[in-house]
């Protein structure tokens, strides 16, 4: 396989991780306006947000052609940190159901 | 190795070792400052959502005319200038430099176009009395998380157009070569990814039903 042909492949890969990507958040706008509210929404909308996330990341960013350390590296540090910041939910739902009359 | 050569970086095996990465310092130092970027943007959602949840009488002003299509359209832009980046650092990796200098240049043109509809759909809030800390709906912090998340948003998106056409132009003279515009791309594909989290949080769980 020549240069140009495995870039015009890899450029097909990027139009079709693309399209997935405004699929995905066409797909955001229809949930957005089904019955579902609140939390399943919200977890459902940030579900379809990762996914996005993680194409972006994956092919648009190129991070799975690099070396392996470098996503290990990154990502669990980052999902470690973000996760630990969902510890805050709890003193929110004091706030709303606790203030004082 | 002489001490000159240790002075001018040289390796020597037991003193310094090879990148872990097997990538560029300016792409390393780029991967951090994005995923640090992350952790802020998580951090102002995080806070976004603490805020909503604690206010019984949230705001839900966003009607599908024409704030979400707005939306749409400005994801669309974004989506699409990550695309033409995308073919921007094909193009300049492939050493066919006007074109990535072109590309380069209609990634940015996307990008004042998502910036100027942005700054459209703010004034639009700011019409309706939508302030940092009142508005006519609600809980008053609602101006203030909005224009905090979308206005560090928009201050990338606007932040990358000035880069990008830094980078471009110097590119275009010879100062900076095709990894440059791709490192500046990882950056441009980020702001496209945190756009995929703000729709949501920020715009689609508060539509006016």
């Amino acid at each position: 396989m020549s240069t140009t042909d495995k870039m015009s492949s890899t450029l097909k890969t990027d139009i079709i991780v693309y399209g997935c990507i405004l699929a995905l958040s066409g797909l955001q706008v229809v949930l957005a306006y089904q019955h579902a509210q609140g939390t399943q929404l919200m977890l459902r909308m940030l579900v379809v947000a990762m996914i996005q996330a993680g194409l972006g990341v994956m092919y648009f960013m190129h991070l799975r052609d690099e070396k392996r350390n470098l996503l290990l590296a990154l990502i669990p540090a980052t999902i470690f940190v973000l996760l630990m910041m969902n510890m805050i939910w709890s003193d929110s739902f004091r706030l709303l159901h606790m203030r004082p009359k | 190795m002489s001490e000159a050569g240790l002075m001018m970086g040289g390796h020597v095996p037991g003193i310094t070792e090879e990148s872990p990465f097997a990538i560029p310092s300016k792409k390393l130092v780029m991967w951090l400052f994005i995923m640090s970027d992350a952790v802020t943007f998580g951090a102002l959602l995080f806070a976004y959502g603490y805020v909503k949840n604690a206010s019984p009488d949230w705001p839900e002003p966003f009607r599908f005319f024409p704030s979400i299509v707005n939306v749409m359209l400005m994801t669309f832009i974004l989506v699409s200038s990550s695309l033409t980046m995308l073919v921007a650092t094909r193009a300049a990796k492939a050493g066919n430099k006007a074109s990535g200098i072109r590309w380069t240049f209609i990634t940015v043109a996307g990008g004042i176009l998502f910036a100027l509809l942005h700054i459209r759909e703010w004034l639009g809030l700011i019409r309706e009395g939508v302030r940092l800390f009142q508005n006519p709906w609600g809980s008053p912090m609602f101006g203030a998380t909005f224009f905090a998340i979308t206005g560090l948003h928009l201050t990338h998106v606007i932040g990358g157009v000035i880069v990008l056409t830094v980078v471009a132009l110097g590119y275009k003279r010879g100062r900076y070569n095709s990894g440059d515009i791709e490192i500046w791309s990882l950056y441009w594909h980020f702001v496209d990814l945190v756009w995929m989290f703000v729709v949501p949080m920020v715009y689609l769980l508060n539509i006016s039903r």
